[in-house]
């Protein structure tokens, strides 16, 4: 099964890198959005799938990343420096992480959904409500950073080399977190989300290995929310807002929780059927419904989760 | 006999206007079984709550080893050295049977920020899981899901997940119900080597093996401590005799 699935990825990953050959502008554009929505869900997945704290408010900490690289800037026509203003906004994303999540944690269940999402909807309006980078209405991003790489210079505004970047970003980030949840930290993780008061009783502070999973994914959604800002040129409210929170949430139950896959095919699954539904009619956002609902329904594991949810339903079959 | 390691004192719970318990007063030392034993609602598994964090005192204290633990949580007690069992047993169910020992001893050394280390490839936090299997008899079902284990294999596990915390005291509510006469011996005999070095609070109803293998016998009733001493004082008491209504003891 392991390996039937390490196939899979290394044949995900050539076709993902052969792409850029064979496809348009507009593809590989639409690739490398979704290959950072894919990160930012692996970010959320390491909290919902893992752990098991459901967040409503992790676009928050995407958002005040995008938000980063306008502040970053004197003005929206000087380039920074990727280098610096990268580890900037991703330190801001998990130091409101830290935040938050030192408060957040303190509840529970529904509780802690609420609360996420509330605090989330306070750094929106911060955003919509002053005129903090153009307010409600946003503002654009002219220039791309500059990225070197020694005497290379990375170009961020070429369509491919930034999907390239992205591509190996998230290997770069799918191999961290595979690390992060094959370690001790990783197994208590797990271990909270099945049973946490076991895990007090067995000595391990578990507010303290949940802060530390939200400032990760904290961090981790910054990295996503960084790059879409460099991706779109602009940035606006509507990037922290619980529309996008709920986005995300729904590629992680989509792909299927836990697995760190999951929430990268959830993330192409939800992006691609937007697009494919919204070329079809106008009125796509019915038949998105419709396919959430269908997934959900029938596949209470994830898309990735599929092959167990059929064997489950043959074992019963023969069974019963 | 050594001084106390665990000690309540005056310890009383209330839940709005019942007491749960009331003013008890126990201690556990190295070397003894301490049995405590009681009808059902007695207080029992509210009093082991208390000893172990899990629920705070309405008032009185407990100390470990001469310190007072007033607002101790589960986690400073484990990591103290106290351990417990549940009396209904809690484990990972998603997790193997070593899998939930192992993740028990990984408590004891978690060193969290070395996230480049594999949990899997941990030789001590493995090694002390397979010795805990091992004396509870469970090392053959090293690789079975906890949610599939027997409900005495599962007890079993319970206790296993305790020891591989390498505890100093352990407290055990009502270790051996559920389980079978062979299993109950091994876990009895398996206490009798234990406490060498340990101190032991022995939940259980179990009558036989509570005169078997108690130093001390504790009697609870309404929360409150009745009867306190060595086996034979406490089989002899009227008080006791009274409370179980002349049979069982």
């Amino acid at each position: 099964m392991t390996r039937t699935r390490r196939i899979l990825a290394i044949i995900a990953l050539l076709a993902l890198a052969a792409l850029p050959f064979v496809a348009g502008k507009f593809y590989i554009d639409l690739i490398a959005k979704i290959m950072i929505m894919a990160i930012f869900a692996m970010s959320l997945d390491l909290l919902v799938g893992v752990t098991g704290l459901v967040s409503l408010g992790h676009a928050a900490f995407f958002g005040l990343a995008s938000y980063m690289l306008v502040l970053a800037a004197p003005d929206q026509y000087t380039a920074v420096s990727l280098w610096t203003s990268l580890p900037l906004a991703m330190a801001a994303s998990a130091l409101l992480a830290l935040g938050i999540g030192a408060l957040a944690l303190r509840t529970r269940g529904v509780y802690f959904i609420m609360v996420t999402l509330a605090f989330s909807q306070m750094v929106y309006f911060v955003f919509h409500d002053t005129k903090i980078a153009g307010g409600s209405d946003g503002t654009y991003i002219y220039v791309k950073p500059k990225a070197n790489l020694g005497a290379w210079l990375l170009n961020l505004g070429d369509s491919a080399q930034f999907y390239y970047a992205m591509l190996a970003l998230l290997a770069l980030t799918f191999l961290f977190l595979r690390m992060l949840l094959a370690s001790r930290f990783g197994h208590a993780l797990r271990g909270i989300k099945s049973n946490e008061q076991r895990m007090r009783a067995l000595g391990f502070n578990t507010y303290a290995y949940k802060l530390a999973a939200f400032t990760i994914a904290g961090a981790i959604a910054g990295l996503a929310g960084y790059f879409a800002a460099v991706q779109f040129g602009f940035v606006n409210p509507e990037m922290l807002s619980w529309h996008q929170s709920a986005n995300v949430l729904l590629m992680v139950i989509l792909g299927g929780m836990g697995n760190l896959a999951g929430a990268v095919v959830g993330a192409f699954a939800l992006v691609l059927a937007q697009d494919l539904f919204s070329s079809l009619t106008k009125h796509w956002l019915l038949l998105m419904g419709g396919f959430v609902i269908a997934v959900v329904a029938l596949l209470p594991n994830g898309l990735t989760g599929a092959g167990q949810t059929w064997r489950h339903w043959r074992e019963r079959t023969r069974s019963g | 006999m050594a001084d106390a390691m665990l000690a309540a004192r005056e310890l009383t719970r209330r839940f709005g206007g019942v007491v749960a318990v009331d003013r008890v007063s126990l201690e556990l030392k190295r070397g003894e079984i301490h049995a405590l034993i009681g009808t059902n609602g007695a207080g029992k598994s509210t009093l082991i709550n208390l000893l172990a964090g899990e629920l705070r005192p309405s008032a009185g204290t407990v100390t470990f080893c001469g310190e007072s633990l007033r607002a101790a949580r589960p986690e400073h007690m484990a990591r103290l050295g106290i351990g417990r069992t549940f009396q209904r047993s809690n484990v990972f169910p998603e997790f193997s049977t070593f899998e939930n020992c192992r993740l028990a001893a990984q408590a004891r050394l978690p060193r969290p920020w070395a996230i480049h280390e594999p949990a899997a490839r941990c030789p001590t936090s493995g090694e002390a899981a397979m010795h805990a299997l091992d004396v509870v008899g469970l090392s053959e079902r090293r690789d079975a899901a906890a949610a599939v284990l027997s409900h005495g294999e599962r007890r079993a596990l319970e206790i296993a997940m305790c020891l591989a915390t390498d505890p100093s005291v352990l407290l055990l509510d009502e270790p051996l119900a559920g389980m079978g006469g062979e299993e109950s011996q091994r876990i009895i005999e398996l206490l009798r080597h234990l406490k060498s070095d340990r101190a032991i609070l022995l939940v259980e109803h179990d009558m036989d093996a509570v005169f078997a293998v108690a130093d001390v016998i504790t009697v609870m009733a309404d929360g409150a401590v009745i009867a306190s001493g060595l086996p034979e004082a406490v089989r002899a008491d009227p008080a006791v005799r009274e409370a179980y209504l002349g049979d069982e003891i």
